[in-house]
């Protein structure tokens, strides 16, 4: 099975401190660490476990820069046999919508019977995936926990729905799948195996090999733009108890108990 | 017995018998010789190990470990028994060679042996042969009735190992007997005959056999006389043959194992042995992953394990109840050796060691994963068998497949990007030294170009990161300045150490923050470094090299003691009892065990007590770096019992010098259900709070 | 303008709660506006959920088909296709459903998308401008959405509060006729429903809900002593269950249960909105959390700064006097 995970590289959330830069126009990018979106290596590594069950490759594909080619490496380091770089400066201020015709350009140049992304990024959009399912008129799937192949035409998948309940679904091939984390548990990628790969080339694909024009990607045909960042004013927020321990278990008590929360 | 004047009854008895002695002989030694090559088989086929060098300070363990059994009063009963036995071994060797060449050569006497010292030497081996008796039986009553639990086997681990180890020392009992049988045959003999005899040394097995045997007709006593030999012959090449099967290896690897083990304390085996830091790209797979991948010396160990029990009976993480017996690490590779490697037939299957049994693993992820490398099984092997390294090697090979428990990849990811398992920023690192208060009282200087200085303190990530571990360098940079010491810190430019980093298999990772750190030492100048913490300390001693030489703070503070630049105010708390806790980095792996006691006693008014377990038997609090991350399944918590240990000692505060000691022991005490009965504080922040200082004059 | 139409989900006859929430998010793109919901499903249920939504929208659009008697969101999309016309702007609740139906609507109605909106400025000239958040929540921005050939936008459950409104009396279009055939590559089997666990925590009144402050398995034993001492519950955010240190069917938010409890004592959890999602009925809200800048203390009642680790085994102390006390 030939499986492509659109993966993207994000600022790590839990080892970096979000914060406006003096500008105000964007967050304080000089100190952080930066790494592949979360769900993404959920993905990569359930495409690996795939591909070990039934044979077949994986591809990891960006959108982006040179920087970001550190994420393919160390997807590749992790196991997946190709890492495409896919640039250009025409594709810069692309809206998800543009990001998704580039990858269903990439998509056309190769032959992929399954397409993975993570449900998120930082951005907390969701969107890619969706769209570019129905751009190529592939069917969809969200929110994805599991993955089962039942033949080389269609899968057996779960989607996580409310209450932790799971909606069962059969998905024909090819198809896009945005996966949730949580599905498996990723292998521990080394600095050794990411040091091993380090000088593997990476093939880029631009707008020329890709015939995209101005008219579908990049700033100008985006729809959707964000004007800035900031940090909202706060609302009405909790009364906050400011004594020593010892005062503010005695008020909490008052205030659980009168709320009924003692029995 | 030898040196014996030809009799021709006598010998006539033996000589019936020569072809049949001489084909044992052949046979058993040709069959030893068959085991012995097919035993080396996997150790040609493992990895190389360089122990041929200082052949001079291995012959000296050799004497101290070997001849003297230096490890073995460790376990008193167990131990003056083995060295019982050893020695009367050692001592009965020329008499059982003598006895076997007798029966094909009945004139033979070993050389050395034909003048005065043959009776005399008799008489040391009769007795010799009647205490190794009396030990074998009650070695069986000991195994049967008293069972020691450290013999136990626990059920995943399979059948108990009673049966083998009580039909080896009866069969030991019965080379005895033969022997004894055979001399006190003779003797009866000759002295129903009134010829001239060697008296048999009183009392002993022999000379007991020969009583017994007084009024016992001639014929017969000819035939106990061959019967003695041949059951000796066959006892002996059937044990032979019988050792290279199970633990009874010992007896022939044992010599060997010690003289091969390893010189250098402290020191991780590198990655591949003979391939230095900067070729290690070449070495395409990291650890051991196959049961080849081990080195020959390690195959030895396997094989040279007695199965004792005593690393495990000492093994913090076992006692907890974690997957993790270390005798069972060397017993079940042991017979992985063994049944893979057959008398006949093919060797190998390939298989990861680690893995369900399914897919033909002997080990499991969480076994590898829960040991704290704390070297107390390391320290109690009689054998000086090795558990550190091999623990780190399948690390390795763990890490290099990708086989990492997701509860530690997040600290191994922050430490790649961070240089910290926290994830906190590294501009932070320094900040600690920066607290308001502790400011105005002491300027700790971060060293760069322009701020240089003798000496470094390398605080460590704990240290700089964790609330609570933060006083523990404050109160050590207090120190340092109390005694004019000119230091400083790295501050954002240092890196954590990289100490569980290596140990935990992550050998390239561990190489960037070493390297980082080593640039960053060399570029600040210093000519020392000095650290509280014991993890960081065993890392700049022994992994880290061409770094200026390093101390603990506990070696500074004693030295600073004796010299009268540090004086104590007495304890105000008359009514708490200390007990100080010997931190592993510090006590068994680098042998500080006085430095901080001393520095205790110093203290007037300090009421200390030892626990039971203390210095090299110190009971690890469970772990510092990456294990602080890790979530074994146990039964009570490592620390948990240690905290234990300290109440039973009738201590109410117990001092440790190492961070992470801390971490486990405060916690230790909340989980024990300890808090307000038991405290918890590091060497550094009582002596800072002891220390008699001048007090400022008002200006 | 264009024309603003919601989609409603419903279970069992009963409109979700995003309806009437979607209803002011309507309003807030055009006040003027007399937005269109539409319905899809089958039978005596989804004529239900048509009656009830009369009385706030103006016009019930109703697709009944034996293919949409499961809300299959490929089967759905297509469905829309057909109905929505060209240029609309279309409101969708961000939730499991809406994840899953929305950005590929977008495509197929060639409209402009943006998602998990959570508050709306209103119109400026052919652009909508939004506000959204990134990074977890830790950042908001202002978004510009053209809005020339309609959008598709996914609005977050409970930023849009229901406005008080004079019963409408809307009517039912049916237009089930305008949706044949209706087939997609992904076929609905069954719902697996999450294993019932030892407790039940939508049963409780109140909940000691711990998230990734509890640091280790090993604690979570604090947060059950003081469950214990109250007589309440343990549950959980996302991230505990991800390590495993409690099961999932004890996670509060958006993937796991929903809870109604009187009193939630939050601790050390960040206050992320998929979490909160699960917190229905405007219960009090104690949130005990180390950083003072954890979004929590936006949705809470009373914010303790300290370390739980210390302050919820203190805290259980004084509860177990006060119970000794009152008992005697």
């Amino acid at each position: 099975m030939e499986i492509l995970v659109c993966a993207r590289r994000v600022p790590d959330t839990s080892e970096n401190e979000i914060a406006l830069n003096s500008d105000g126009n964007d967050i304080e990018r000089d100190e952080l660490v930066y790494s592949i979106n979360e769900p993404d290596n959920y993905a990569v590594e359930e495409a690996l476990q795939i591909v070990a069950r039934v044979g077949g490759n994986v591809t990891v594909a960006t959108v982006g820069a040179e920087d970001d080619e550190e994420i393919l490496r160390r997807e590749m380091a992790m196991g997946a046999n190709h890492g495409v770089l896919i640039t250009d400066d025409a594709f810069a201020g692309s809206d998800a919508r543009g990001i998704a015709t580039i990858l269903k350009a990439f998509v056309q140049k190769g032959s992929y019977d399954l397409i993975l992304t993570g449900v998120q990024a930082e951005d907390g959009g969701a969107q890619v995936g969706g769209m570019l399912a129905a751009l190529l008129d592939y069917p969809f799937a969200s929110l994805v926990n599991s993955i089962e192949v039942v033949d080389g035409e269609k899968l057996k998948i779960s989607r996580e729905i409310e209450g932790g309940n799971k909606e069962i679904s059969g998905i024909d091939l090819p198809c896009v799948l945005s996966i949730q984390t949580g599905i498996n548990e990723p292998r521990y990628v080394g600095m050794k195996g990411i040091r091993q790969v380090a000088s593997i080339p990476i093939p880029t694909y631009g707008a020329t090999e890709l015939a995209l024009g101005a008219s579908t990607v990049g700033a100008a045909a985006a729809k959707v733009t964000r004007v800035d960042y900031f940090v909202p004013a706060l609302g009405k927020s909790a009364e906050m108890l400011e004594g020593t321990r010892e005062e503010n278990i005695e008020k909490l008590l008052e205030l659980v108990a009168a709320k009924g929360g003692l029995k | 017995m030898i040196g014996l004047q030809s009799n021709a009854q006598l010998t006539s008895w033996l000589t019936q018998g020569q072809v049949l002695f001489l084909l044992i002989h052949i046979l058993g030694v040709v069959c030893f010789a068959y085991i012995v090559a097919k035993r080396l088989e996997p150790l040609v086929r493992g990895q190389r190990d360089l122990r041929f060098d200082q052949p001079l300070a291995r012959l000296g363990r050799v004497f101290k470990f070997w001849l003297g059994q230096w490890k073995h009063p460790r376990y008193r009963v167990a131990g003056t028994l083995h060295i019982l036995i050893f020695a009367g071994f050692i001592l009965l060797a020329m008499r059982a060679f003598t006895v076997l060449i007798v029966g094909v050569s009945q004139n033979f006497v070993m050389p050395g042996l034909s003048g005065r010292a043959g009776p005399i030497y008799n008489t040391v081996t009769d007795y010799a042969a009647t205490v190794v008796f009396l030990c074998m039986v009650f070695a069986i009553v000991r195994r049967l009735v008293f069972k020691p639990s450290r013999y136990a086997v626990p059920a995943r681990y399979g059948k108990a190992h009673t049966a083998d180890a009580v039909f080896l020392l009866a069969l030991i009992a019965i080379l005895m007997v033969a022997d004894s049988l055979f001399a006190a045959a003779k003797a009866a003999a000759e002295s129903q005959q009134g010829r001239p005899l060697e008296v048999l040394a009183v009392f002993s097995l022999p000379w007991m056999l020969q009583s017994a045997l007084a009024s016992t007709s001639i014929p017969i006593l000819g035939r106990l006389y061959f019967s003695g030999y041949l059951l000796h012959e066959v006892t002996f090449y059937f044990l032979l043959c019988y050792r290279p099967f199970g633990i009874q290896f010992h007896v022939e690897t044992s010599l060997f194992n010690v003289y091969f083990s390893k010189l250098n304390r402290g020191t991780l085996k590198p990655v591949r042995l003979g391939v230095s830091d900067e070729h290690l790209d070449q070495v395409k797979s990291f650890g051991v992953k196959t049961f080849e991948d081990f080195t020959w010396k390690h195959m030895l160990d396997f094989y040279s394990c007695a199965d004792c029990g005593r690393c495990s009976d000492n093994c913090p993480a076992n006692a907890a109840g974690r997957p993790l017996s270390p005798r069972f690490i060397s017993i079940k590779a042991r017979d992985y050796a063994f049944q893979h490697y057959p008398m006949f037939g093919h060797a190998g299957n390939g298989k990861p060691l680690v893995g369900s049994k399914e897919s033909g693993g002997i080990y499991s992820e969480d076994e590898i994963w829960s040991c704290t490398t704390c070297g107390a099984c390391e320290e109690e092997c009689p054998l000086l068998v090795e558990y550190i390294d091999k623990i780190v090697d399948l690390r390795r090979g763990m890490i290099d497949d990708g086989n990492v428990p997701q509860s530690l990849q997040k600290p191994l990811k922050a430490l790649e990007s961070r240089g910290n398992p926290y994830g906190k920023m590294e501009k932070k690192r320094g900040d600690w030294a920066n607290a308001k208060d502790f400011q105005q009282n002491c300027r700790v200087k971060t060293l760069d170009k322009q701020n240089g200085a003798d000496t470094l303190y390398f605080a460590d990530s704990i240290t700089s990161y964790d609330d609570r571990m933060q006083s523990i360098g404050r109160a050590t940079a207090k120190i340092l300045d109390h005694v004019g010491e000119k230091f400083g810190i790295l501050g954002a430019a240092e890196r954590d150490s990289g100490h569980e980093v290596r140990r935990f298999g992550e050998e390239t990772l561990f190489m960037a923050l070493r390297d980082h750190n080593v640039d960053a030492i060399k570029a600040s100048g210093v000519n020392r470094i000095v650290t509280a913490d014991p993890h960081a300390y065993n890392a700049l001693k022994h992994d880290y090299k061409n770094v200026p030489f390093v101390e603990h703070i506990s070696q500074v503070i004693a030295r600073e003691v004796k010299s009268g630049k540090i004086k104590f105010n007495p304890l105000e708390d008359e009514k708490n009892v200390y007990t100080y806790h010997d931190p592993c980095y510090l006590g068994r792996h680098n042998q500080i065990y006085d430095d901080p006691r001393d520095v205790l006693d110093a203290i007037p008014n300090l009421e200390r007590v030892e626990m039971t377990r203390s210095r090299d038997r110190s009971f690890c609090c469970g772990g510092g770096g990456l294990m602080l991350f890790y979530e074994p399944k146990e039964d009570e918590r490592i620390g948990v019992k240690r905290v234990r240990m300290a109440a039973e000692a009738g201590a109410n505060v117990i001092v440790t010098a190492c961070p992470f000691c801390m971490v486990n022991i405060e916690d230790a005490i909340k989980v024990a259900g300890l808090e307000g009965k038991m405290t918890a504080i590091d060497l550094a922040e009582l002596v800072d709070q002891q220390i008699a200082r001048e007090t400022q004059e008002v200006a | 303008m264009a024309r603003i139409f919601a989609y409603i989900a419903h279970k069992n006859g009963m409109a979700d709660d995003s309806a009437v929430e979607l209803l002011a998010a309507a309003k807030k793109v055009d006040a003027a506006a007399s937005p269109t919901a539409i319905v899809t499903g089958l039978g005596a249920n989804l004529d239900a959920v048509c009656s009830t939504l009369r009385a706030s929208y103006g016009e019930v659009w109703k697709v009944a088909s034996e293919a949409l008697a499961y809300p299959n969101a490929e089967l759905i999309r297509k469905a829309l296709v057909k109905i929505v016309p060209a240029g609309s702007i279309m409101l969708i609740a961000h939730e499991h459903f809406g994840i899953d139906l929305a950005p590929g609507l977008s495509i197929k109605l060639n409209a402009a998308f943006v998602s998990d909106v959570l508050a709306i400025d209103g119109i400026e000239g052919s652009n909508l401008k939004v506000v959204r958040q990134e990074f977890g929540g830790q950042v908001s921005a202002h978004v510009r959405c053209d809005i020339s050939s309609g959008a598709v936008i996914t609005v977050r459950p409970g930023a849009f509060k229901p406005t008080e409104g004079v019963a409408l009396g809307g009517t039912v279009v049916d237009k089930s006729s305008e949706v044949s055939a209706l087939t997609a590559g992904r076929r609905y089997l069954q719902t697996v429903v999450a294993e019932a666990g030892d407790v039940d925590i939508t049963k409780h009144n109140v909940l000691v809900s711990i998230g990734r402050g509890i640091q280790e398995k090993d604690n979570v034993s604090i947060a059950q002593d003081l469950a214990d001492a109250l007589g309440a519950a343990v549950s959980c955010s996302r991230p505990v269950v991800d390590a495993k240190w409690l099961e999932k069917s004890r996670q509060v938010g958006s993937s796991g249960k929903t809870v109604k409890p009187k009193v939630y004592l939050a601790c050390g959890i960040s206050g992320a909105f998929q979490h909160l999602a699960g917190i229905k009925g405007n219960p009090f809200i104690i949130a005990i959390n180390k950083n003072p800048k954890a979004p929590i203390f936006q949705a809470a009642d009373v914010g303790i700064v300290d370390d739980i680790l210390e302050f919820l085994p203190e805290f259980t102390n004084k509860v177990r006097e006060m119970h000794s006390v009152s008992a005697k």
